[in-house]
């Protein structure tokens, strides 16, 4: 390791740190604020560990957020906290290898839309169920959880997706996974099994989301299919990750943060007209930003470089 | 809209300062009460929030401050209503931050609830843990009495479904002990939160009471063809025809069984009966159709809200919360002022243990929510969404069976 990278590791292991004190500062507004910006951080974190190497537009995180939530709203009072957490996980990789399996032959919008359609099919299962056998819809979650809590665990949760991402970066896979996204005809030549590749990320991806899910669920007390399944995350975790950029791990942060300050304000400052301020705001991220705030830095950084090259 | 409460409450606070309250204490006094909610302005809840929820709002902070605001002792005069108030786009997460927003950043003294039951629930641990007063009139939920033991500062204005189902049986039994219709009952219902906690609430009622239920299906949200279930119903010889249904369902089953000319002799359809829509639909022919809620065709009080409301957003207000929200901020207004001052605590046991004057009459809560202040069941009658259960003074004669439907 060369000295570079140990202090890379001192300085994010002192963020962490420095992080987990939030709840000590921050009043009530503020930490529910820091919970959102955690919550997307994960989610859209999670969302390019996969999305982002191989290029495949997920809309599924949703489906995988709101398993979570209901695996605590049917056994958050139950079983123990970590058990909860553990079964959330258990079911999120389970099925997302399944859907993996059913679904990543698709690519294209084909896969898009399927993984929109699972969202729903998932929300519209979760209702029939509860409809026709247990007939009730909207289960209350009264777990003995407070709000520094869910902030800490979405902070470790943080922290694990991020390492994890690293690691398989480093890894075999994460070489594989970068084959597939430049040109899967290619990887499969070279001798790549593509699918387990890609449905191992998927369902590691997946699984991270379910959990966020299940750590969100005890803010809310009460949950039904609506709640659970709003597709408004999905688009929200999309755009993210697109405006921080998806070609770095760490990319979404920079999405995240300030697309969370933005629909603060324009909640505040325009409470009457939010949907046609933030369509304003997606099209401009598209057009005038498309690779993203990470894209933006490197380039600036990039030519930087070669004005500095020119000169020489 | 903003510009304009600001506007007008600075219009009252200039009023109030022109009739020249002298008081020792005024100068200290703050230049507004902050009261703020979040609310959903868009989203699947916005229709409803807009119907029952909004006007009343708006109609309350409007009068109030006509009179100068509220009159608070500790300083001894009015001060006027600021209102703060953000989108909480449907979503229960937005709702609670939000919720927070207006506490801890702009510092409101009193909250007035979100729209629905889940997001009620949603908020209710804020509302609980920063003390403030929570008075949902757009929940019904079965856990109200446990939640209001959890949370003693939450108040469930609406009750229970059983409540609801309880009134509707009592109401058939007499009926079918006078001979009026025969035991059996055909039930639908929506595949939502609502139809599903009614039906299961009624499932249990009318069996225990001793009806069948020859026919109990429900449909997915957003059903729009209703002529299978019509149809079978139709054919099930059900005296009583039973719909826990959602606006846009009440809408097209109202519409399936006159176009069938399904005439049973209790019609019971659920959410929307009650709203402006219905009567602007439907005509004459809403005559003797059943639902939640009701009001008093007596009661002068009632009829002023009404025009009140129909100055205000150009349509009436809904017959079953619209009421009872008016109510609670009435309820709201009087707790405020007899303790003159914004003191949370004492605001919330004001509420729990005293006596109101409100548009319902006079309303005093037992477990944080009335007993006996509304209508459980309604029936249009001449035009009016009449009270007739449960069977107490001034309950309306129930017309049965319903009248045929005029083309």
């Amino acid at each position: 390791m060369s000295a570079r990278n140990v202090s890379i590791a001192v300085a994010l292991a002192a963020l962490v740190v420095a992080l987990a004190f939030v709840p000590s500062v921050a009043n009530g507004y503020q930490l529910s604020l820091a919970i959102n910006i955690m919550n997307y951080t994960v989610l859209a974190t999670a969302w390019t560990l996969f999305s982002g190497p191989t290029r495949y537009v997920s809309l599924a995180t949703v489906a995988f957020f709101g398993i979570g939530a209901y695996t605590v709203a049917v056994l958050g009072e139950v079983l123990a906290w970590p058990l909860v957490l553990l079964v959330a996980f258990a079911i999120g990789f389970v099925l997302s290898l399944f859907v993996g399996l059913a679904t990543l032959r698709l690519s294209g919008v084909y896969f898009v839309i399927f993984t929109f359609g699972l969202a729903e099919l998932v929300r519209q299962l979760v209702t029939w169920y509860e409809v026709n056998v247990t007939r009730t819809l909207g289960r209350y979650v009264f777990v003995d959880i407070t709000t520094e809590q869910i902030y800490w665990q979405l902070l470790a949760l943080a922290v694990v997706v991020f390492l994890s991402g690293w690691l398989i970066q480093r890894s075999k896979l994460g070489l594989a996974l970068r084959v597939i996204g430049d040109d899967e005809a290619v990887a499969r030549h070279v001798g790549i099994n593509t699918t387990l590749a890609k449905v191992v990320l998927f369902a590691f991806s997946a699984s991270f989301m379910t959990l966020a899910g299940a750590v969100m669920a005890p803010r809310w007390t009460y949950i039904d299919p609506a709640i659970a399944f709003n597709p408004v995350v999905s688009f929200q975790v999309l755009i993210m990750a697109l405006l921080g950029g998806v070609q770095r791990l760490y990319g979404p942060v920079f999405g995240v943060i300030p697309l969370v300050m933005l629909f603060e304000v324009l909640l505040a400052k325009f409470p009457n007209h939010f949907s046609i301020m933030v369509g304003i705001a997606f099209l401009l991220i598209v057009y005038a930003i498309p690779r993203g705030i990470v894209g933006l830095i490197e380039g600036a950084q990039l030519s930087l470089f070669r004005m500095k090259g020119a000169k020489a | 809209m903003k510009f304009n409460r600001k506007l007008l409450a600075g219009l009252a606070a200039a009023a109030a300062i022109g009739l020249g309250a002298p008081s020792l204490s005024a100068q200290d006094a703050p230049k507004s009460i902050k009261i703020g909610y979040a609310i959903s302005k868009t989203g699947p809840n916005a229709g409803g929030a807009n119907i029952t929820q909004i006007p009343n709002y708006q109609l309350w902070v409007q009068e109030v401050n006509a009179k100068g605001g509220l009159m608070l002792k500790q300083y001894g005069k009015r001060i006027p209503i600021e209102i703060v108030e953000y989108d909480d786009r449907s979503n229960s997460e937005e709702a609670v931050r939000a919720v927070e927003r207006l506490i801890e950043q702009d510092k409101v003294d009193l909250l007035l609830p979100p729209w629905g039951t889940g997001i009620n629930l949603a908020v209710g641990p804020t509302f609980n843990k920063h003390g403030f007063p929570q008075l949902t009139f757009s929940a019904v939920t079965d856990r109200a009495p446990e939640l209001a033991k959890r949370w003693p500062n939450s108040f469930w204005f609406l009750g229970t479904s059983k409540q609801y189902i309880d009134a509707l049986v009592d109401l058939l039994v007499k009926l079918r002990k006078e001979g009026k219709i025969n035991d059996q009952i055909a039930m639908v219902s929506v595949a939502d939160g609502f139809g599903i906690d009614l039906s299961k609430a009624a499932r249990a009622g009318f069996e225990k009471a001793g009806f069948k239920i020859v026919f109990d299906k429900s449909y997915p949200i957003g059903t729009q063809d209703m002529s299978p279930i019509i149809g079978e119903a139709q054919r099930s010889k059900a005296d009583t025809f039973v719909a826990f249904s959602y606006p846009p369902d009440t809408v097209a089953i109202t519409d399936q069984a006159r176009l069938t000319a399904y005439a049973p002799k209790v019609m019971f359809t659920g959410v929307g009966t009650g709203f402006p829509l219905f009567p602007q639909r439907f005509g004459d022919n809403v005559e003797g159709i059943i639902s939640l809620g009701g009001w008093s065709r007596d009661n002068k009080a009632t009829m002023e809200y009404r025009e009140k409301i129909r100055k205000l957003v150009n349509r009436d207000p809904d017959y079953w919360g619209s009421q009872i929200g008016y109510a609670s901020l009435q309820m709201l207004e009087q707790a405020i002022e007899r303790v003159g001052k914004i003191d949370r605590p004492a605001i919330i046991k004001e509420l729990q243990i005293g006596t109101f004057d409100t548009v319902l009459g006079k309303i005093k809560l037992e477990n944080n929510q009335p007993k006996d202040a509304f209508w459980l069941i309604g029936q249009w009658q001449n035009g009016v969404f009449t009270g007739v259960a449960p069977h107490r003074a001034g309950a309306a004669d129930f017309i049965v069976p319903k009248p045929a439907w005029k083309k």
